[in-house]
């Protein structure tokens, strides 16, 4: 080792300018802390809010069984867009004309019409068909079901979110089946892998990178989505809410209910879609981001200051 | 260090695992007969004649452009052939001879043709949601459905016969390049392929990186392993290379032993392109 002076250099003079000065920050931060005094205070004071029915709805039972109504369904919903997703992606990507072209229209149909008119038309059903039956096409039949006793209220907002998210996680999905380097499709094809295994093995693992961020958001954006089945006669959270003060008529505090457990179960789906992501992110950066505990385990543990470093005089 | 050279063998040109049944192991190993290929409307190869016996070592060289890598993936399939005929080990790439008529293969049975032939690319192409121990484990139990522990030996084994034992945890964003790339030789042979194709396997290494890739190379054509190495390291072509092909404008300008066409030319435009590279 050569010799380095690693003694700490005496440090120069700091240049004493005037700093530019930044009156904006100033004055937008009277405006902020006024309008948030002014929010403060309403929370406070406005009669109307009545925190005391909040309080005691918070924990209603109708309301928590609204509340399991709508993760049921946003769950139940998503798992029918995501697999429907997956396989219309693979439908629009096939070398098959007739798959990619169905996909496309199922794409293009469920994408171009409102998901609450899709919603009410599944509701409506009834209207369209009046029975349901088994058998062979344009033939006898086998087996026939009334369509109003196989699409309850439950089915039609499960079918009409779910129908509607798979045209929307498909576009997704496929974006990240593209983002993965051909290159990898040819090298799992020179080992002798087939095109479905290619697929499953080596090309999906890694579109959930891209495909991971944005199905997050469509999670979080169908849990609020699913209110939409309240029009449908679907008592979910928001039609809970609605039964109570179409009661007793307090609909604010009952609104602010609603709200306050949407916006919990959406942090909740936020820290889940961190960790998830984090899981699919391994291979691609050097090292995994810590995760939030990690983190403050670490900043607990390591409060000591670095102990000053020895200069290494070089003998070797 | 002092094994006995048959045993450090990377898997062998001799007794091939042949997969397919009518490979004869006794002909040439490639032989292409008049191979086209066009990509729309650019005449890519403009008939390909070669042969390459077992255990050869043939080195491919010429201007970029020049289609010695899409000849090279006409081997493997990778590209389809427009015309002419193409075998590796006696069966035809890509179809079946029933009498007179060619049938397309289907896809099953195309991917059953790659298993015995390796190929290493420019760019690595390791999985990179994969260490570098499953990256090779994964076609062996995946493709020929083996047991894990036994390919993990193998795997291992691999590892160790390119220098990486100490990597098998990593992921290939953590190797270097030219650590990748003998990952990726490793990848190739686990599925014991009797023909292996390099597609400029170095060009996409720093300098100081192209020595290790090369030396794995080295010991695969000394243990015996039949290899087309399509590359711009002359000097391995020289010392290693069994044969050479100069290929330019999609066409076989001129082939022969290394030596003889590398210090004597006798094209022009063999002369013109070593004269830039030499």
């Amino acid at each position: 080792m050569t010799d380095i002076d690693t003694t700490e250099p005496v440090r120069p003079e700091t240049i004493k300018a005037v700093p530019v000065r930044h009156p904006g920050r100033w004055v937008s931060a009277v405006i902020v802390l006024v309008l948030a005094a002014m929010l403060v205070h309403m929370l406070f004071t406005n009669p109307n809010l009545d925190w005391s029915t909040f309080g005691k709805y918070f924990f209603d039972g109708g309301i928590l069984k609204g509340l399991v109504a709508t993760l049921e369904l946003t769950v139940i919903a998503m798992a029918i867009g995501i697999v429907g997703g997956v396989i219309l992606a693979l439908m629009r990507l096939s070398a098959n004309p007739m798959l990619s072209s169905a996909a496309w229209l199922y794409i293009w149909f469920f994408r171009g019409t409102p998901v609450l008119v899709q919603l009410i038309f599944w509701f409506n059903i009834k209207a369209l068909f009046g029975d349901i039956s088994l058998g062979i096409p344009f033939g006898p039949m086998f087996i026939t079901w009334d369509v109003n006793s196989l699409v309850t209220t439950f089915v039609a907002a499960i079918l009409g979110l779910g129908l509607n998210e798979a045209a929307y996680m498909s576009e997704i999905v496929r974006a990240g089946i593209l983002s993965v380097d051909e290159g990898q499709t040819e090298a799992a094809q020179a080992l002798g892998m087939r095109r479905l295994k290619v697929m499953r093995r080596i090309v999906l693992p890694q579109a959930m990178r891209v495909i991971i961020p944005p199905t997050g958001n469509e999670t979080i954006s169908m849990l609020k989505t699913t209110s939409l089945a309240s029009t449908v006669a679907f008592t979910e959270l928001l039609k809970a809410g609605e039964d109570i003060f179409n009661a007793n008529y307090r609909t604010i505090p009952l609104l602010i209910v609603v709200s306050v457990w949407y916006i919990i179960v959406t942090s909740v789906l936020s820290v889940g879609q961190y960790y998830l992501e984090r899981y699919f992110g391994r291979g691609s950066s050097r090292e995994l981001p810590p995760t939030p505990l990690q983190r403050l385990r670490r900043n607990l543990t390591t409060f000591h200051v670095t102990p000053p470093r020895v200069p290494e005089r070089g003998t070797s | 260090m002092t094994e006995p050279q048959d045993s450090v063998g990377f898997g062998s040109g001799s007794g091939s695992p042949s997969g397919s049944g009518s490979g004869s192991g006794s002909g040439p190993m490639v032989r292409a007969e008049g191979v086209h290929k066009f990509f729309g409307r650019l005449h890519v190869l403009r008939g390909i004649d070669l042969e390459v016996e077992p255990g050869e070592v043939m080195c491919v060289i010429g201007p970029s452009g020049s289609g010695k890598s899409t000849f090279l993936r006409c081997i493997n399939h990778l590209e389809k052939i427009d015309s002419g005929r193409l075998w590796v080990d006696g069966d035809l790439v890509g179809y079946r001879q029933r009498g007179e008529k060619l049938h397309e293969m289907r896809e099953r049975e195309v991917a059953a043709q790659r298993r015995d032939i390796g190929m290493v690319f420019q760019r690595f192409n390791l999985f990179p949601h994969m260490t570098a121990l499953e990256n090779i484990m994964e076609a062996p139990v995946q493709v020929r459905g083996e047991s894990k522990a036994a390919v993990r030996e193998r795997a291992m084994d691999l590892l160790d016969r390119v220098g990486l034992s100490e990597k098998v945890a990593s992921y290939p964003s953590q190797l270097s390049g030219g650590q990748q790339q003998r990952v990726a030789i490793a990848r190739a042979l686990a599925m014991e392929p009797k023909l292996m194709l390099f597609d400029e396997p170095t060009s996409a290494l720093d300098p100081e990186l192209v020595g290790d890739v090369l030396d794995v190379m080295r010991q695969l054509a000394v243990d015996g392993m039949t290899m087309v190495v399509v590359t711009h390291e002359m000097g391995f072509a020289r010392e290693v290379g069994d044969s050479l092909v100069f290929m330019d404008a999609g066409a076989i300008v001129e082939q022969g032993r290394p030596r003889d066409v590398l210090t004597d030319p006798q094209h022009q435009r063999t002369q013109d392109f070593l004269s830039k590279v030499l």
